[in-house]
């Protein structure tokens, strides 16, 4: 472990992991946190519990903004542990000489996304800190949500699944960084920041039998697939082609050197599915306007446990590694 | 609908193109009288070859021995210590080029120097630079200039714009290397396993094909100029093939689209006003290549921090670690999987040789992609 913090050890990759395990696993170790699901599993299962904070820069960008990042953050993994958002926490730590016309646009964007959740802030907190002190403004919430399916785990992931992504990868990342960029790009590129519950609800009403739902925030599709692997001591394969990328992110990536499996998206998820239940699951996602490019994407096997495995169309493959290095800072 | 950027590429990654080639390919290689290793110069082709499983495609007769040409790959220790050392001056904004920022020093890496206080900063287009310096008046920014023929003019430009502006605060820290040199060096070792060349395509857009002409001429090893797509990658191999089941050796250019035998004129012409060659640069896992880097011109010294900084820049040498093969890898004389720090103590997060310390290193590659 590195002495002093960099960037890289916030990248939702390897050298986070190494943060995590070796300082706040070390100092906190429970039985719940060490199961390393998006969100914690309470009272036998009834309830979901999570938090996230936001520093995204810029504030607003194409398709949202901080405020709506903010709830669709901890509302989506609660939504993932199968629960439906019910009582949220706000903090906001924000900078001398932020505008406050700009801080009512933020929350308004976050009422509007707790709406469509059906969920409350029933707590919060507010800090102003010198100039200097953070950049404009950082968010946190916090999360309980009512799990209507149980069992839903990461670590419960067998040859039974198949894996399905629900729509096109990386649009979040390629947004925030072209943005930042300055680079100014004639398309319809923007954030897929959404709510998943809307979605993980017709997938439960529907009974599906879900087996791990996880959104591929930080670390992107590449990180979600290698913790699986991982947790469930599983391997992945996952055929290359399969994976819907729009143009405009592949261009994106192209031009920066990046990879799209290794950006990061704020309302695309991965679910694991049992394969009788696939092709069901992926109707029911296609009747959502974003999610018209659901598919299922590979399987599961023992082939090399642990990894992930991309073939190509030309019949070669190769291991899909954890993302590591500095990715994309601070982008959400 | 006018022409969009997948069109550069789209059909550069056609499925039924890369298996047409590689049956092309098995078939000619079966006629080869013995087997072959084609040393792909450039760090985009190892990245190229691994990411698309191109050696899974190739027979048993036909290898790939990986070169030096990634330009923060071969960067030594010493050189990125002068970066740390100006970075963390009070007064200065450190820029460079991405991966630049974590390869480790003998003192740490440019993101340690960040993490402690200094202002380093990446940009994609060294004329960033240009706005940086209009922001901060009162800060020095160095430009840490990195790259081979393909980054040189860009350098070029932005010293351009800063003699011809007359711009007060951006200063320079140049190392820039060229690959021929490199590539010389390389077959000037008798137990060097190379047989023919991979040049890199976007080297010779600047420079033209010809400076790889002593090649098969006085070295008698075919090269080929090749693209960096996998259809690009599978047709240059295949014109290697076919040179030696037709017992040519010639220098080929397999990227057509944009690279001629004089390359870009006026690209050289504005590299030339500002650099010359530098009698020597120490390459990481090489040592010491004649000729084969660039410094700034006596008239423009005044901009160079090389100068400017003698008398704090660290000048002791440092060596590559005892158990770091990155000199055989390069050579072909050993794959990664040969090297027993590979993987171990030696990984992306903590690169110890030269290899590993950028995604387009051979070791990197390996590393990452695996050997499936």
């Amino acid at each position: 472990m590195n002495k002093i913090i960099i960037l890289a050890n916030g990248n939702g990759g390897e050298e986070n992991n190494e943060l995590i395990s070796k300082v706040f696993y070390k100092a906190f170790e429970n039985e719940i946190l060490e199961r390393s699901e998006d969100a914690a599993v309470l009272y036998d299962g009834a309830l979901a519990f999570s938090t996230d904070s936001f520093t995204v820069s810029p504030l607003f960008f194409a398709g949202a903004d901080i405020g709506k990042l903010a709830v669709c953050g901890t509302c989506n993994d609660l939504a993932m542990m199968g629960a439906k958002p019910k009582y949220l926490t706000c903090s906001v730590i924000i900078e001398e000489g932020f505008e406050v016309a700009q801080l009512e646009r933020i929350v308004e964007s976050m009422r509007k996304e707790l709406e469509i959740n059906g969920a409350i802030v029933v707590s919060g907190d507010t800090k102003v800190v010198p100039r200097g002190s953070v950049d404009k403004i950082f968010i946190n919430t916090t999360g309980i949500g009512e799990i209507l399916q149980k069992g839903i785990s990461s670590n419960a992931i067998t040859q039974e699944d198949v894996i399905i992504i629900s729509r096109d990868i990386g649009a979040h990342g390629a947004t925030i960084f072209a943005a930042r960029e300055g680079m100014e790009i004639s398309s319809s590129l923007e954030s897929d920041c959404t709510s998943l519950f809307p979605q993980v609800k017709a997938l439960i009403d529907a009974d599906i039998k879900i087996t791990a739902m996880r959104d591929a925030t930080r670390g992107g599709l590449s990180a979600v697939l290698n913790e699986w692997t991982k947790q469930s001591d599983i391997c992945i394969e996952v055929q290359e082609d399969k994976i819907p990328i729009s143009d405009e992110v592949n261009g994106i990536c192209e031009m920066l050197g990046f990879e799209a499996a290794s950006l990061a998206n704020e309302g695309t998820f991965v679910l694991a599915v049992k394969k009788e239940d696939a092709s069901r699951a992926v109707e029911i996602l296609q009747t959502f306007e974003k999610n018209a490019h659901a598919v299922v994407i590979g399987e599961v096997t023992q082939k090399y446990p642990k990894k992930v495995i991309l073939k190509s169309a030309w019949g070669t493959s190769r291991f899909l590694e954890m993302p590591t290095g500095e990715l994309l800072p601070r982008i959400c | 609908m006018g022409l969009q950027l997948k069109n550069l590429y789209d059909d550069f990654r056609n499925a039924e193109t890369i298996k047409a080639y590689a049956k092309i390919i098995k078939e000619d290689a079966k006629k080869l009288e013995k087997s072959i290793n084609i040393m792909e110069v450039c760090g985009g082709h190892t990245h190229t070859i691994m990411k698309y499983g191109i050696l899974q495609l190739l027979p048993q007769n036909v290898k790939f021995v990986h070169g030096p040409g990634c330009p923060v790959c071969i960067m030594p220790k010493e050189r990125i210590d002068h970066a740390y050392v100006l970075a963390m001056l009070e007064d200065v904004i450190l820029v460079t080029l991405g991966d630049m920022i974590k390869v480790p020093g003998s003192r740490g890496s440019l993101q340690n120097a960040r993490s402690k206080g200094a202002d380093v900063r990446f940009v994609y287009s060294p004329l960033d630079c240009l706005q940086i310096a209009a922001q901060n008046p009162s800060k020095k920014i160095i430009f840490f200039a990195i790259g081979f023929e393909t980054t040189t003019p860009m350098s070029a430009a932005l010293l351009n714009a800063v003699v011809g502006k007359d711009i007060k605060n951006i200063f320079f820290h140049i190392n820039h290397v060229t690959v021929p040199e490199a590539m010389a060096a390389l077959l000037s070792d008798t137990e060097c396993n190379i047989d023919a060349f991979l040049g890199p395509a976007h080297v010779s857009v600047i420079s033209g094909s010809k400076i790889y002409e002593e090649f098969p001429k006085d070295y008698a090893k075919p090269v080929v100029v090749s693209g960096f797509e996998p259809v690009d990658v599978m047709q240059s191999i295949s014109m290697i093939v076919k040179q030696f089941v037709e017992r040519r050796c010639e220098l080929e250019v397999e990227y057509k689209r944009a690279v001629i035998r004089e390359g870009n004129l006026k690209a050289q012409e504005l590299t030339a006003k500002f650099f010359e060659k530098a009698q020597n640069f120490r390459w990481r896992g090489l040592g010491d290549i004649p000729k084969s880097g660039l410094r700034l011109r006596d008239t423009y010294k005044d901009l160079d921090t090389e100068v400017i900084y003698k008398d704090i820049l660290p000048t002791q040498e440092i060596n590559d670690h005892k158990f770091c093969i990155c000199g055989d890898i390069l050579k072909g004389k050993a794959t990664p999987s040969k090297c027993v720090i590979f993987g171990t103590v030696c990984k992306p997060t903590t690169p110890i040789g030269s290899c590993m310390v950028s995604s387009e290193g051979a070791c990197a590659a390996y590393y990452k992609y695996g050997n499936l």
